[in-house]
C-alpha cells in the first residue's frame, strides 16, 4: 500500500542543512496498523506528512496506493489527500462549525451532494459513537470527543489510509485506550490501513502490527511488534519498552534488592505468546531445589498476542540456579541476568 | 425654556447633516470592509510560509499598506482632491468624501484582517489541506469563518474611526455633522448647535459599538 524508497528531507538554507528525515525505507502492507515510534524532533512528524505530500521529499521515492505522492501536484493531488487522510494531535477542528459541519467538511471539498452529505454524516457520527452530540461546537466536547470528531471527519470520504499524528498524546490513559479501540475497530471493520506515529510504546503495543523505531531521521530497528519486544536491538527501542515493562516503582524495588539482599541472582524472564500460558515456573520450582522470589511481573497484550515479563531473584546453591537458568533457556523463555549478588 | 436653550438649533438641518454622516459611514464601512479584507488576505497568504507564499508581493502590498495608514487622514483628503475630481468630476458633498475615507481606513482594515488570520491556528489550515482543500476553500470556508468575530470587532473599530473621519472630511464640503458642528456651531459661537451635533455623534458610535458586540457574541463559539 505505501512504500517508501532512499527518502531524504532536509531543511534550511545551503549553509545550515537539517535532515529532519535521513535515508528512510519502507514498506507498510494494505490493513496493516504500522506504528513510528520515537521522541520530539526524530522526524516522525515530516515522514507522516511525507505520506499525503504536506511535505515533498528532497529526494526519494513515496508511493501510496501506486501513486508516486512525490510527483503529484495540484488537483491529483487533492484527489490523492481524500483517500489518505489524517488525524491531528490538536484535532484541529474548525471552532465556527458544529460536530456535524466538521465532519461534513470534507464532503464539501469533495463536492458530495448536501442530502448526501447528510446521510453520510449521521453514519459517521453513529460510528465514531458521538450520536447526540451532533450540534455541538468544538468548545463544548471533551478532549476524547474532539478526537472522536476528527476521526470521523477523516473517515468521511471512505479513505484507504489513514495518518494519525500523535493522534492520543493530548489525551489522559483511559481516553486513550477508547480511543485506540476505535481505530483497532475501524482498522478491522473497514480493512483500512492506518500509519500513526507517537512517543508511547503503550500506544504501539496495543494497537500496532509492525513498528519502526525512528532516532535523528533514521530508522533504527523496524519489525514485528511481538518480536521487537521480546528482543529489542537498538538502545533506544530498550528505552522505549521500559515505559511498558518497567513502571518506575518496579525499577526503585529492583534497585533496593540488589543493595540489600546477599545472595541469589536476579534475573528477567520475558515470555511471549503461548509461553505466557504455560506453567514454567512452577516447573522451575519443582525441579530444581531453590527458592524463587518474584519481585515484578507484568502482563500485556499486543496485537499479535500476549507478552510478559517477570523479574525474579532465584536464591540457592550457585549451581543449582544456574542449572535453573539453563533449564528456562531451554523452554524458550528469555531470560537475561540483572545482577549476580 | 426647552426653546430658548436650544434656540439655535434648525433641526431640519441637523437630520440632514445626520443623514449624510450615516451615509458616509455606511458607505465607506461597506467598501473599507471589502477592499481591506482583499488586503489583508493577500498580505496573510503572501507571508513566508503561507500558500502563495511571495516575497515580492508581500513587500509591495506591506509597503502600500504602511503608506496610506501613516498619512494623516486630514493631509490625505487635501491630497486626494485630484484623484476625487477625476473619479467623481466634483470635491463637494458626502460622496465627495468617500474615496478619502475610504483609501484612509482600508490599509488601516487591512492590517487587523492580517492580525486576525495569523490567530488562526495553523494546524486548521493544515487540516483543510490534508482534505484536499483548494485555496479559494481555504480562505472561504477557514479563514474567514474561523477569523469572523476578529474580523467583525476590527471593522466596528474602523466604523467608529470613521465617523470621526467624516467629520474631518468637512474641510472639503463634505457636510455631516461635524461640518455642521464646526460651520453652525463653532465658528458662530452657537454652543447648543455644537453639543446636539456632538451628542447625535456619540449615540451613532454607540449604536455602532452596539451592534459589533452584539454580532461578536453572537459569532463567538469558542
Amino acid at each position: 500500500m505505501i512504500h517508501l524508497q532512499n527518502i531524504i528531507k532536509q531543511y534550511g538554507t545551503a549553509k545550515n542543512k537539517i535532515k529532519a528525515v535521513d535515508d528512510v525505507s519502507l514498506s507498510v502492507e494494505k490493513g496493516e496498523i504500522f506504528g513510528v515510534i520515537g521522541y520530539s524532533g526524530a522526524g516522525k512528524s515530516t515522514l507522516i506528512r511525507l505520506l499525503n505530500g504536506l511535505e515533498m521529499p528532497t529526494s526519494g521515492s513515496v508511493k501510496v496506493g501506486g501513486l508516486e505522492i512525490s510527483s503529484t501536484k495540484g488537483k491529483q493531488l487533492r484527489m490523492a489527500r481524500q483517500k489518505v487522510s489524517m488525524v491531528f494531535q490538536h484535532f484541529n477542528l474548525l471552532w465556527s462549525r458544529t460536530v456535524k459541519d466538521n465532519i461534513a467538511f470534507p464532503l464539501e471539498i469533495a463536492g458530495v451532494k448536501k442530502t448526501e452529505r447528510e446521510k453520510r454524516v449521521i453514519e459517521l457520527i453513529e460510528l465514531v459513537g458521538l450520536k447526540g452530540r451532533e450540534n455541538a461546537y468544538p468548545s463544548e466536547l471533551s478532549g476524547g470527543q474532539k478526537q472522536r470528531v476528527g476521526i470521523a471527519r477523516a473517515l468521511a470520504n471512505d479513505p484507504e489510509v489513514l495518518l494519525c499524528d500523535e493522534a492520543t498524546s493530548a489525551l489522559d490513559p483511559e481516553t486513550t485506550d477508547s480511543i485506540l479501540d476505535l481505530l483497532t475497530g475501524i482498522n478491522e471493520r473497514l480493512g483500512l490501513t492506518i500509519v500513526l506515529i507517537t512517543h508511547e510504546m503503550h500506544v504501539i503495543r496495543k494497537i500496532c502490527h509492525r513498528v519502526a523505531v525512528m532516532e535523528d531521521g533514521k530508522v533504527v530497528e523496524m519489525g514485528d511488534v511481538l518480536d521487537v519486544f521480546q528482543s529489542p536491538k537498538a538502545a533506544i527501542t530498550k528505552r522505549f519498552l521500559a515505559q511498558v515493562t518497567e513502571p518506575d516503582a518496579a525499577k526503585e524495588a529492583i534497585q533496593h534488592i540488589q543493595e540489600n539482599i546477599a545472595s541469589g541472582k536476579l534475573v528477567k524472564l520475558v515470555f511471549v505468546g503461548e509461553r505466557t500460558e504455560q506453567p514454567v515456573l512452577a516447573s522451575v520450582i519443582r525441579k530444581f531445589d531453590i527458592d524463587v522470589n518474584i519481585v515484578q511481573g507484568n502482563i500485556s497484550h499486543t496485537q499479535a498476542g500476549p507478552y510478559g515479563t517477570l523479574i525474579l531473584q532465584l536464591v540457592g546453591e550457585n549451581q543449582m540456579v544456574e542449572q535453573a537458568i539453563d533449564y528456562l533457556h531451554e523452554q524458550h523463555v528469555q531470560t537475561e541476568v540483572i545482577n549476580n549478588a | 425654556m426647552r426653546d430658548e436653550f436650544l434656540q439655535n438649533v434648525d433641526w431640519d438641518k441637523m437630520w440632514q447633516a445626520t443623514r449624510e454622516t450615516l451615509y458616509m459611514t455606511a458607505m465607506s464601512t461597506v467598501f473599507t470592509f471589502v477592499i481591506g479584507l482583499a488586503l489583508g488576505i493577500l498580505l496573510f497568504l503572501s507571508s513566508p510560509g503561507q500558500i502563495w507564499a511571495n516575497r515580492f508581493i508581500n513587500m509591495i502590498v506591506g509597503a502600500l499598506v504602511n503608506i496610506f495608514r501613516s498619512i494623516p487622514f486630514i493631509i490625505l483628503i487635501i491630497l486626494l482632491i485630484p484623484f476625487t475630481k477625476l473619479l467623481l468630476g466634483t470635491i463637494r458633498g458626502p460622496e465627495a468624501a468617500l474615496p478619502a475615507l475610504i483609501i484612509g481606513a482600508a490599509p488601516f482594515y487591512a492590517r487587523m484582517v492580517l492580525i486576525a488570520l495569523q490567530e488562526i491556528d495553523k494546524g486548521v489550515i493544515e487540516a483543510a489541506k490534508s482534505m484536499g482543500a483548494k485555496t479559494s476553500t481555504i480562505i472561504f470556508k477557514v479563514l474567514l469563518p474561523e477569523s469572523m468575530p476578529a474580523l467583525i470587532s476590527g471593522i466596528t473599530v474602523t466604523a467608529i474611526a470613521l465617523v470621526g473621519y467624516t467629520a474631518m472630511a468637512g474641510v472639503i464640503g463634505a457636510g455631516g455633522l461635524g461640518t455642521l458642528a464646526f460651520l453652525d456651531g463653532f465658528q458662530r459661537s452657537r454652543e447648543d448647535v455644537v453639543w446636539v451635533a456632538t451628542i447625535l455623534i456619540l449615540i451613532i458610535v454607540f449604536i455602532l459599538q452596539f451592534i459589533g458586540d452584539f454580532l461578536v457574541s453572537k459569532l463567538d463559539k469558542r
